[in-house]
C-alpha cells in the first residue's frame, strides 16, 4: 500500500519534521521505496510467535532490571550549569522555550 | 611524509613493551600520531582533535610508566573514538548538525574503561550520521575518504574508525555496529573488528540509534589487538538497561574474552590449530548478489581454513531473505523514538526563525537532521503508528526470534558460521548515494547477526589491489 502526500505530511507532523513541498515528493518516494522492501514481512507466518525484545533473551534468562526510583546524582549549582550548558536557551536554571501558553 | 611512531610496532603488546621499558615515550607516541592526523586531514577521519588535552593523557601515562611495576594494559597505548560516545572535552556531533557544538558534560562508560586502563585519546571519529548507513556519506561534515583508494567509500557507518586504523593514525579505535557498522568499514578498510554479543559492552554514553541492536567494539589491525581493546571494556553496567551480567554461564566482566581466546589459541596442533573447528557455510550467503570476487576470496579463505584443521558444515539460514525487511522496520522503529529527544530545548541546534513550540521543535529538526536520518525517523513513525504496528512492528518481533532461533539451530551442527561480510567490495564515493534501498541491500550478511545478537569479527581474506574483501566470522 503506497503512501500518498497526505500521509506523508500526517507522517511528518507525528515525527516533528517540517517538510517543504519539495521535500515531500521526493521523500514521498523514497519512503514508498522503502516501504516495497518492508512488505515481504508480510508473506511470513508467524502464528504463535512470541515477539522478541531482547536479542540474547534466546539464549539465556534475561531479566530487563528496573532500578529503586531514587536521586543517585548529586545536586549542585556546578551540576546544573553543566547540564544547562548545551541547551540553545537558559535563563536562571530553566530551559527557555516559547510561549506556549497565551 | 609523517610516520607515527606506533606503526613501527606489530602491535599493541609490542608497543606497550617498548613503552613500559621505556624506549619511546607516550609523548612522543601521542605527538607523532597528532602530527599524522594533521597531515592526514584530507581523510576526513577525525571530527575533533584537541592536542593540549591528549598530550595532557601521555604526560599522566608517561608518569605512570615511569614508576614502573604493574601498569595499567592500555597505558600510552593510541586510539581514538568514534563520535557517538559521548567525551568530556571532544566535541560530541554524531557527524549530525544536530549536535555540532555538543560538548558532553560526562564520559561514556566505554571513554571511562578505555581511560582507566591508560589508554590516549587522540580524539573524535568521523561516522555516518547518528551511525545510519554505510558508507560514511551521511555525515554532516563529509565523507571520509578510503585510505587505500581515495575514490572509494570507507564504508560505514563506522567509516572514521576503520580508515583512521587503516592509515596508522591511531593503532585501534572504537566503533559502534547495529547492522554491520563495525565489520563492513573494517573489511572495506582491509583492518580488523568486532561486534561482541548484544549487551556484554555498555551502551551508556553511546549516542543510541536502535538501542536493541546497538552494540559497541574496536576496531584495530589484528584480532591479538582487537583483544587488547575489547577485554578492559566489557563488564556489566548498571547505567545500561540491558547490560548483561552474565555470557555463557560466567560473568561479564574483564578477562572473559582473554581467557577464551587463549583456551582457543592453546587447543589443536602446531600445523592443524584448527583440528576439530566445525565451521558452518551458510548456502543462502553464497547465492545471488554475492559478486565473483567476494566469492573467490571467500572460499580461498575457507581453504586456508580447512588446510589449518577446520572441517566445512553446509547450513541454512532460511530466513535470511527476510532478515533486511525486519531490519527496517525494527531499527527505524527504536530510532524513530530515540531521535525524539532532540527538540531544540535541552540540547543540540535551534532553529533561529519559528513562531511557536511546534514550529520550533520541527523546523529545528529538519533543519538539521540530513536525509538518511528523516527517512528512517518517518518509516519508524510509520510502522508504529495506530492500524500499522501489529503488521510491521510486531510482525518483525516475531521474525526477529525466528531468525535469532535459526542461528541456535544452525550452530548446534557448528561452532562458527564464515561467510562473506558483503555482496561486493567497497564502491566508488557517489556511487550508491541516490538510491537508499540500493544502500540497504548491502548489509545482507551483516544484519542477521544483529537481529540475533550474536558477536561476529571480519577477517582478512584477500586484497583485491587497493580494495578488501573479507570473509566474516560469526562466532558463538
Amino acid at each position: 500500500m503506497a503512501l500518498t502526500e497526505n500521509d506523508v505530511s500526517r507522517l511528518a507532523n507525528l515525527a516533528r519534521l517540517e517538510l517543504t513541498s519539495d521535500a515531500r515528493t521526493h521523500v514521498q518516494n523514497d519512503l514508498n521505496s522503502i516501504l516495497s522492501l518492508i512488505e515481504k514481512l508480510q508473506a511470513v507466518d508467524t502464528t504463535g510467535v512470541e515477539p522478541l525484545t531482547h536479542p540474547i533473551s534466546t539464549l539465556e534468562e534475561v531479566t530487563l532490571r528496573l532500578r529503586e526510583d531514587r536521586v543517585t546524582e548529586s545536586a549542585s549549582l556546578e551540576q546544573r550549569d553543566a547540564l544547562l550548558h548545551a541547551a540553545p536557551a537558559t535563563q536562571e536554571g530553566l530551559f527557555l522555550v516559547p510561549k506556549v501558553i497565551e | 611524509m609523517t610516520h607515527p611512531l606506533h606503526t613501527e610496532f606489530s602491535g599493541i603488546a609490542a608497543l606497550r613493551d617498548a613503552l613500559v621499558s621505556r624506549k619511546v615515550s607516550a609523548q612522543e607516541v601521542a605527538q607523532s600520531a597528532l602530527d599524522a592526523i594533521e597531515a592526514q586531514r584530507g581523510l576526513n577521519a577525525f571530527l575533533d582533535v584537541n592536542p593540549e588535552l591528549t598530550l595532557a593523557q601521555a604526560r599522566a601515562a608517561d608518569a605512570v610508566l615511569a614508576q614502573g611495576g604493574n601498569v595499567p594494559a592500555l597505558t600510552g597505548i593510541p586510539i581514538a573514538h568514534k563520535d557517538v560516545f559521548v567525551t568530556q572535552g571532544w566535541r560530541t556531533t554524531a557527524a549530525s548538525k544536530m549536535l555540532e557544538h555538543y560538548v558532553s558534560p560526562f564520559n561514556a562508560t566505554v571513554v571511562d574503561q578505555l581511560q582507566a586502563a591508560g589508554a590516549v585519546t587522540l580524539g573524535k571519529l568521523n561516522c555516518d550520521e547518528f551511525a545510519m548507513g554505510s558508507s560514511n556519506e551521511n555525515s554532516a561534515f563529509g565523507a571520509v575518504l578510503n585510505p587505500w583508494d581515495r575514490r572509494a567509500v570507507p564504508g560505514g557507518s563506522s567509516g572514521g574508525s576503520a580508515a583512521a586504523v587503516a592509515a596508522g593514525l591511531v593503532i585501534g579505535a572504537t566503533a559502534t555496529d547495529t547492522g554491520g557498522s563495525i565489520r563492513q568499514p573494517a573489511a572495506f578498510c582491509g583492518v580488523s573488528g568486532i561486534k561482541p554479543t548484544y549487551g556484554t559492552v555498555s551502551r551508556y554514553g553511546m549516542i543510541a540509534y536502535a538501542s536493541s541492536f546497538d552494540q559497541a567494539g574496536p576496531i584495530a589491525r589484528s584480532a591479538q589487538d582487537l583483544l587488547e581493546l575489547l577485554d578492559p571494556i566489557q563488564g556489566f553496567d548498571e547505567r545500561d538497561a540491558t547490560s548483561l551480567t552474565h555470557c555463557h554461564q560466567q560473568n561479564n566482566a574483564p578477562g572473559r574474552v582473554r581467557a577464551d581466546f587463549d583456551r582457543w589459541a592453546a587447543s589443536g596442533t602446531a600445523d592443524r590449530p584448527l583440528a576439530g573447528l566445525r565451521i558452518g557455510i551458510p548456502r543462502e550467503f553464497f547465492g545471488a548478489g554475492l559478486t565473483a570476487d567476494v566469492a573467490e576470496a571467500t572460499e580461498t579463505a575457507l581453504r586456508k581454513l580447512e588446510e589449518l584443521g577446520a572441517e566445512r558444515v553446509d547450513i541454512s539460514l532460511p530466513r535470511t531473505q527476510y532478515c533486511i525487511p525486519a531490519y527496517y522496520v525494527l531499527t527505524p522503529a527504536e530510532a524513530s523514538s530515540n531521535l525524539s529527544r532532540f527538540d531544540g530545548v535541552r540540547y543540540g541546534y535551534r532553529t533561529p526563525n519559528y513562531q511557536d513550540l511546534a514550529e520550533m521543535t520541527s523546523r529545528s529538526r529538519a533543519e538539521a537532521f540530513g536525509a538518511e536520518v528523516q527517512r528512517r525517523i518517518l518509516i519508524g513513525t510509520y510502522v508504529l503508528s495506530h492500524g500499522y504496528y501489529d503488521a510491521y512492528y510486531l510482525q518483525a518481533q516475531k521474525l526477529r526470534r525466528m531468525i535469532a532461533e535459526d542461528f541456535q539451530a544452525a550452530l548446534t551442527q557448528c561452532d562458527l558460521i564464515v561467510g562473506p561480510v558483503t555482496p561486493s567490495v567497497a564502491w566508488n564515493l557517489g556511487e550508491k548515494t541516490t538510491d537508499p534501498v540500493a544502500m540497504y541491500l548491502g548489509d545482507i550478511y551483516t544484519l542477521s547477526l544483529n537481529l540475533a545478537g550474536r558477536p561476529a569479527c571480519p577477517s582478512l581474506a584477500a586484497s583485491d589491489k587497493a580494495r578488501t574483501a573479507s570473509g566474516r566470522w560469526a562466532c558463538n
